[in-house]
């Protein structure tokens, strides 16, 4: 895993766990794969395919990237853009918490090869703020209506959100309820969540 | 997800030759890829080669046409643009209401409909390859879910081999209004009545549709009938949205003077493939559609089904949802 090549700060707790992630990690992972013999399941293994070159567009900058092809979206985008925003939950497309924009489509960055969007603009949590550091109305929202606890799913349940209303499903409480219903939250934030939808649906829409 | 190639075609032309549905012969189309890329995860599918058919949109299959004669969807219109299309929501109520009660907004934005129909059973004994009996995913192996957990499993079309349930809502909807399926094979283009799509298990399980390796679904074309105007889709399911059903009922009725002349019903959630309910159906033809009338036709419904340990209930509720459902259709205003 590489490090995010953003400019760094002298110390920042993510840098930290990072850092202490893979030199802990990484050794023992190394010395498995060398030593543990095969599981003996039938693996008519073909030679990995060759990298792809692809350029992803993330929030208005070019990203080249060398890929496996089997790379998705999200993978691309935290471990070798290094946006740690957007999250990996079930890695299934069943919680909702790696949702991006393509296309300004809210879609699933798990279930999403990221060749298969090469050259399409992909919006994440990063991109919404705006460059003065000024939130956008939704995560401003979020904030407001203490639309969350432990906080894990709320990227994606704010990109979910934006997309809701900008698809027209954000009327009443029960629109926003049912389509809100692809980002779960296991600390059950979803009345604040219904709350902060609201609130900048108004701002979004005024 | 095990290594395979990745290519992108652009033209028709250039899928000649190639294809298949990934679990035998190697090769999978991909548009949306909730299903695919899900089971590559899981090692489900184990495909040397994904075939990104994407680009074919800009073509008719990434196109949705209404006329008076009936309905013709491309099999890349992705589930969220069917399902908000306003012909389609006012003309064919039964179609946008089984897209619109599936998935997630992201997956409905991802899933195409040609890739909807073909989405695989979520049978826990499929999905999770620890268990080695499985004959849909390791044909001669057994079935798990016989004795098993199978509350979420069929109770009509299951065999001694297999009983997982069809998980989709939109092939119900197709069915009930006699759609057709176009597709491109290695030979041209072809179609078929969508019912004679999707096979029952029976001893070989693994084989799910009549699709040849090679073959593509390009279309769906749905007839324009007095019906498919007073229609709709029942789906009941363990919470409220987001969920595959427990039981659906996809229903269509044309009324004269307070009596049935047609009625369609299709099943979901109970039974191994999209059902057609024809004995229950036919019960209706030249009734006044009351609560009685509605019952009876929920029970023939229900007539053969063969229950396991943990799915009994799936009748009872399977009956109330036809009845339901249709109490429902005949009380639109059209």
């Amino acid at each position: 895993m590489t490090s995010p090549s953003k400019d760094k700060p002298a110390l920042s707790r993510r840098g930290f766990l990072s850092a202490a992630g893979a030199s802990s990690v990484a050794l023992p992972l190394v010395a498995e794969a060398a030593t543990k013999p095969s599981t003996g399941r039938s693996i008519a293994a073909p030679k990995p395919p060759d990298p792809a070159q692809v350029t992803l567009r993330v929030n208005g900058t070019e990203h080249p990237l060398s890929l496996d092809v089997r790379t998705t979206l999200l993978d691309a985008l935290r471990e070798r853009i290094g946006l740690m925003g957007t999250k990996k939950g079930c890695d299934h497309g069943q919680c909702g918490a790696c949702t991006v924009h393509v296309d300004g489509k809210r879609v699933l960055s798990c279930l999403t090869l990221a060749v298969m969007v090469a050259d399409r603009p992909v919006t994440t949590i990063e991109g919404l703020a705006r460059p003065d550091g000024r939130l956008h109305p939704m995560q401003q929202a979020f904030i407001d209506r203490d639309a969350f606890q432990c906080g894990y799913c709320t990227p994606g349940q704010i990109m979910s959100a934006i997309a809701c209303i900008n698809e027209g499903h954000a009327k009443t409480d029960a629109p926003i309820r049912e389509y809100m219903s692809g980002n779960l939250c296991r600390c059950a934030a979803y009345p604040n969540i219904v709350a902060a939808v609201k609130q900048a649906r108004d701002l979004m829409e005024g | 997800m095990r290594p395979f190639t990745y290519e992108r075609v652009s033209n028709l032309d250039a899928l000649r030759a190639r294809g298949g549905d990934g679990t035998k012969a190697s090769r999978a189309f991909v548009a949306g890829g909730t299903t695919l890329f899900d089971l590559m995860k899981l090692d489900v599918m184990r495909p040397d080669s994904v075939i990104d058919i994407n680009p074919l949109s800009a073509s008719d299959l990434g196109g949705i046409q209404a006329s008076e004669r009936g309905l013709r969807l491309g099999a890349l219109v992705r589930m969220a643009e069917a399902a908000d299309d306003p012909h389609i929501t006012h003309d064919y109520p039964v179609i946008a209401q089984s897209l619109t009660l599936a998935a997630s907004p992201q997956i409905r934005n991802m899933a195409s409909l040609g890739g909807n129909v073909l989405q695989r059973t979520r049978c826990h004994y499929f999905r999770d390859p620890s268990w080695a009996n499985c004959n849909k995913r390791n044909p001669g192996s057994g079935c798990a879910a016989l004795e098993g957990m199978n509350r979420i499993h069929a109770v009509l079309g299951a065999s001694d081999d297999c009983i997982a349930t069809y998980p989709g809502d939109f092939a119900q909807a197709l069915i009930a209004l006699d759609a057709v399926v176009e597709i491109q094979g290695r030979s041209g283009r072809r179609t078929l009545a969508f019912e004679k799509l999707h096979r029952a298990p029976s001893d070989t399980p693994q084989i799910e549709t009549v699709l040849e390796p090679g073959d593509l679904i390009t279309a769906f074309m749905i007839p324009a009938t007095a019906a498919s105007r007073r229609s709709a889709y029942l789906k009941i399911r363990d919470r409220e949205s987001y969920e595959f059903a427990l039981a659906s009922a996809a229903v269509a009725l044309d009324l004269a003077d307070g009596s049935v002349r047609d009625a369609r019903i299709a099943l979901g959630g109970v039974a191994t493939k999209p059902w057609r309910a024809r004995e229950a159906e036919r019960a209706l033809i030249g009734k006044k559609l009351d609560e009685e009338a509605a019952r009876r036709s929920g029970e023939i419904a229900f007539a053969g089904a063969t229950p396991r340990e943990h799915n009994v209930f799936k009748i009872a509720l399977g009956r109330e949802t036809v009845a339901r459902a249709l109490l429902r259709v005949a009380q639109m205003e059209v």
